[in-house]
């Protein structure tokens, strides 16, 4: 009777004012049976990595549409690994350029997807890469 | 296995990676929760567990933010438990109830856990009580629940609090609404929410009459109900009448406190009766393949009723019922 679901946290750091995007994916990972918890606008990495704590999560998805990714992206990492959640499968979106994305990519997130990303795609790749993972772990599930 | 300490000593150590690890574990089934769950059951019952349920939007979660801020400035630590419903389609969930608990996130005397109902119908998961239980055992003072909220009474959340709050608005029924909705039913205490709103005086007016209709000893019968819900109205965002809410679910848990092993030796009988009953659900129709015998029963002509009765005719004999009267059963 065992049921293990793929559970998310969509989350926004920083200031922008624009969640439309986390919104849009955070109901698509849903549509393919994702379980995803949506904390609003504004927050800090102190808080979504608590909240990715208490949730158990296994992906945390960041958005952002600021440009401030690069200062914000890598402190919801420290926080992260901090409280011991540095397993998560971390990804993050928005409006990141290509060099950008490169450097997060070699710095613990497994991915990074651009404007006009096809949400479809990115639920498949959360799929995928759980997938992988889960097998990885066995019993350890 | 290795040498680092089990998750149920490091849950008793007080690490909340390993309260979070196993409320999933018992979210998801695994094999492992029984075990874990007997490793730490002396330090069960000492929570108290109080239910929130009502309509869609009444307020339920900025309540429980709310009581939850109140119980902290009195030293209380506080568990809270959040369900939203599951998509029957696709079993997909998007769960937001945090989003109005937002002030409590990084506050190290509470936890909040949000939690898909995962196909259940009555107001929480399967796996709810069993998440309260490992809560409790981490040693939270206090225990919130707050059920999906459809509207209808969610009878399932009354097996799981000590105490069940119904949250009511105004504009969303009155007291005949709530009667026929069976949410008076299971109410211990009712709250008018939004009493910044017109219309709360009216309503809680009203609920009070129901209550009264309900309680009221019938003709020739002098039976007094040993509880009458008391109607606390507040506002939840303007932060009035919180305390109120508060005293009204002390006052109940005082009321229960005479027999509350034996108010909750009752719950928790009920939450056995459902693990037995989805083990043998998942055993006939999963396991042993009495799906396909059906299926061809009543391609063969059968109605749903000689289906039945022949099923039954086959599993009933198999269950031990004389026998597990006398049988000594394991303590629970
Ligand atoms: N006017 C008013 N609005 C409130 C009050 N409490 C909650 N709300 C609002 O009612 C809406 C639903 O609240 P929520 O807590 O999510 O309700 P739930 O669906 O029962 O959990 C939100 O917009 C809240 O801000 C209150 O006391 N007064
Ligand atoms: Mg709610």
């Amino acid at each position: 009777m065992t049921d293990r679901r793929i559970r998310v946290l969509v989350a926004k750091p920083g200031l922008d004012g624009h969640d439309r995007g986390a919104k849009t994916v955070a109901s698509v990972l849903r549509d393919h049976g994702m379980e995803v918890i949506y904390t609003g606008l504004h927050k800090t990495p102190d808080m979504i990595a608590e909240i990715a704590l208490q949730e158990d999560v296994d992906v945390v998805g960041l958005s952002i549409l600021s440009g401030a990714h690069m200062a914000l992206f890598p402190r919801v990492r420290e926080e992260l690994v901090k409280r011991d959640m540095g397993h998560v499968l971390l990804v993050g979106g928005g409006i990141i350029p290509e060099d950008d994305r490169t450097n997060l990519e070699q710095d613990g997130f497994a991915k990074l997807f651009g404007p006009g990303t096809n949400t479809d795609s990115i639920a498949e790749y959360i799929q995928a890469e759980m997938k992988t993972r889960w097998a990885a772990e066995g019993v350890d599930a | 296995m290795s040498a680092s300490p089990s998750i149920s000593t490091r849950l008793l150590d007080g690490q909340r990676t390993a309260l979070a690890r196993l409320i999933s574990w018992a979210e998801n089934g695994d094999a492992r929760f029984p075990s874990a769950l007997l490793e730490i059951k002396q330090r069960l019952g000492r929570a108290a567990r109080t239910g929130i349920t009502g309509p869609p939007g009444a307020g339920k979660s900025t309540l429980t933010n709310e009581l939850a801020r109140h119980l902290r400035t009195t030293e209380k630590t506080v568990g809270i438990l959040a369900v939203d419903p599951s998509s029957p389609i696709t079993g997909g969930a998007l769960l937001g109830d945090r989003i109005r608990m937002e002030d409590r996130t990084t506050d190290p005397g509470c936890f909040i856990r949000s939690m898909a109902s995962r196909g259940s119908h009555g107001g929480i998961a399967r796996a709810t009580v069993d998440a309260l239980d490992v809560m409790d055992a981490f040693g939270f003072d206090e225990l919130i629940v707050e059920t999906v909220g459809v509207g209808q009474a969610e009878y399932d959340v009354v097996g799981a609090a000590d105490t069940v709050v119904v949250v009511l608005c105004p504009g969303a029924g009155d007291g005949v609404q709530a009667m026929k909705s069976g949410l008076l039913e299971v109410a211990d205490v009712l709250v008018v929410n939004k009493s910044d709103m017109p219309g709360a005086d009216r309503l809680a007016k009203d609920l009070a009459e129901s209550v009264h209709i309900r309680t009221a000893p019938a003709m020739g019968k002098s039976a007094v109900p040993a509880w009458v819900p008391p109607v606390v109205s507040c506002s939840a965002a303007k932060d009035e009448g919180i305390d109120d809410v508060l005293a009204a679910i002390a006052q109940h848990r005082a009321f229960l406190i005479d027999d509350l092993a034996g108010h909750r030796a009752i719950k928790r009988a009920n939450q056995v009766r459902h693990v037995v009953t989805e083990h043998l659900d998942e055993a006939i129709w999963g396991t042993a393949g009495w799906t396909d015998w059906v299926a061809d029963e009543v391609r063969g002509g059968s109605t749903a009723y000689e289906a039945a009765a022949a099923v039954l005719a086959h599993l009933v004999p198999a269950l031990p019922m004389a026998g597990a009267h006398g049988a000594k059963e394991p303590s629970v």
